[in-house]
């Protein structure tokens, strides 16, 4: 019998989709900002295995000549990133969501399950709960690269005023680096979370935009027998449903 | 965890009936994903509100004022006594030469004179380079660091302004002389730089002028400035980007307004400050 479960809550999904275009907008200004200087690549000595970025890939998206806009935009935006992190932070705190949120102990091991099931070298189906071990680290890694893009952002935007984090992370060069490196880090993340929305399906996708899943419920039991949402603390929202 | 404790009371709730679910479901859906999209265009359209009318010296009036916001935010956590690092000389390099405006014309080092306006005097004084020498010398190895990206790291020698402000008192309305440290109420606001042809022009907040690391410098890694490094006589402040690094200064105004200053008009920040 479907019932309706409540997952995600409403203030969770407004800093999810605030942070989405804002952060993408500060990926794409600071792209505009990189260009003016761009000297990162992989590789050793005279061997470059990828540049950042071809010149081909500005002018694909026309991101050249844009540097005093870049940063415009950059120094407005970082203002709803940092506001809208740090409430999503204080929400998870306060309303208790980080107890699905931060890995335990038993998270890597998950983790480790759930990537070789993802990848289909392993034929058992990890444990379903609301967030996954994989997705508690990686939800409270990201959370993590934001504050790193935060401080080391600060570092490289006040290197004076604020010298003594500037000096913490390695100088104004090598705070400069970890903030290029932190992006790349989120366009790989959007990469996989993308790949795992598709995956998990309609019914996982619109629980992040309306909070609600549909379950299969043994009426008999009261126990969801399909669905995403298996943990009992799914019986007691079914309760608190509308 | 608190939550996976099975929770027996909601298990004797009844199920309710699947068409009153799913009827549910499609409402809250439709209800929520249109409001996804409002909010969408609601952002969209905020964001070129903000960003439409670049008329504010090259950047949309209302960016221009969270920029200014932003620098007088960092300029109330401001303190003179916070340093750049300095580095070993054996580090310096010779930056790269990155622009030439103010430095076309010709100049005569021998008839080369800083002029400086007085604050609300409107008295100008003329200085030779053997005046600012004259002063205490001062050397810095810090990182010139240029808002496209790059930085390096020089080894400079110069005057402090601070210490030509103190000699000559000309940044107060009534001549006073100046405690970086302590400065006095009558103190110019800003000052206002210019080449002596007029053609490259920054303006800086007094915090910058007072600073001890702010120089009128006249020798880069040991040698005399060259002229595309701005002979004889350029500014150097690791608080600012190298945009306000000005060379071959022509004179320099103490003002009330905020000054014009040359990058900011091609819609870069104002304050431009670290």
């Amino acid at each position: 019998m479907k019932q309706l479960v409540e997952k995600h809550p409403l203030a969770i999904r407004w800093f999810h989709w605030v942070n989405f275009p804002v952060l993408s907008l500060m990926i794409w200004s600071g792209l505009w900002i990189y260009w003016a200087n761009d000297v990162y690549r992989l590789g050793w000595g005279k061997t470059t295995l990828l540049k950042f970025f071809p010149q081909s890939f500005y002018q694909a998206f026309h991101l050249e000549y844009k540097l005093a806009q870049g940063m415009s935009w950059h120094f407005v935006l970082m203002w709803v990133f940092f506001l809208n992190g740090l409430l999503y932070v204080l929400y998870t705190i306060f309303s208790g969501e980080w107890r699905y949120l931060l890995p335990n102990r038993h998270s890597f091991k998950e983790a480790i399950q759930v990537t070789l099931f993802d990848l289909g070298l392993r034929k058992q189906h990890p444990p379903v709960r609301k967030f996954n071990g994989a997705q508690q680290i990686a939800y409270t890694s990201v959370i993590l690269m934001g504050l790193g893009s935060l401080l080391t952002g600060l570092a490289i935007y006040k290197p004076v005023q604020f010298g003594w984090l500037t000096q913490l992370l390695g100088g104004y060069e090598f705070a400069r680096i970890i903030h290029f490196a932190l992006t790349i880090g989120y366009v790989l993340f959007f990469i996989v979370h993308i790949a795992q929305v598709v995956r998990a399906g309609w019914n996982n996708f619109r629980a992040m935009v309306a909070g609600f899943e549909i379950v299969d419920v043994d009426p008999a039991t009261h126990e969801i027998k399909a669905g995403p949402t298996s943990l009992p603390a799914a019986d007691a929202s079914l309760s608190s449903t509308k | 965890m608190t939550d996976e404790t099975p929770d027996a009371a909601a298990n004797q709730q009844p199920l309710r009936p699947e068409a009153e679910v799913l009827a549910e479901a499609r409402r809250r859906s439709r209800r929520s994903f249109i409001g996804l999209g409002l909010a969408g265009l609601a952002g969209f359209g905020g964001l070129r509100w903000l960003f439409s009318e670049p008329n504010d010296e090259g950047m949309p009036h209302r960016v221009r004022k969270v920029l200014d916001a932003n620098g007088q935010l960092s300029h109330a956590y401001f303190k003179q006594t916070r340093l750049a690092p300095e580095f070993a000389r054996a580090r310096a390099r010779t930056p790269r030469k990155n622009g030439t405006y103010g430095l076309k014309s010709e100049l005569d080092p021998a008839t080369w004179r800083m002029r400086v306006q007085g604050y609300g005097t409107g008295q100008t004084r003329e200085f030779t380079l053997a005046d600012v020498q004259a002063l205490p010398k001062v050397e810095m190895v810090t990182e010139l660091k240029c808002i496209e990206g790059w930085s390096v790291i020089v080894h400079w020698a110069g005057t402090r302004l601070s210490d030509f402000l103190a000699r000559y008192p000309l940044a107060t309305r009534s001549g006073r002389p100046i405690d970086p440290l302590n400065p006095p109420a009558d103190l110019a606001p800003y000052a206002a730089i210019d080449t002596p042809d007029g053609k490259y022009y920054v303006g800086l907040d007094m915090d910058t002028v007072l600073h001890s690391q702010t120089l009128l410098c006249y020798e880069m890694n040991g040698q005399p400035l060259t002229p595309n490094h701005g002979a004889p006589l350029r500014l150097v402040t690791p608080l600012k980007y190298g945009i306000k690094h000005i060379k071959r200064i022509g004179t320099i105004a103490f003002v009330d307004t905020r000054p014009k200053d040359y990058w900011a008009e091609m819609g870069y920040d104002w304050d431009s400050g670290h």
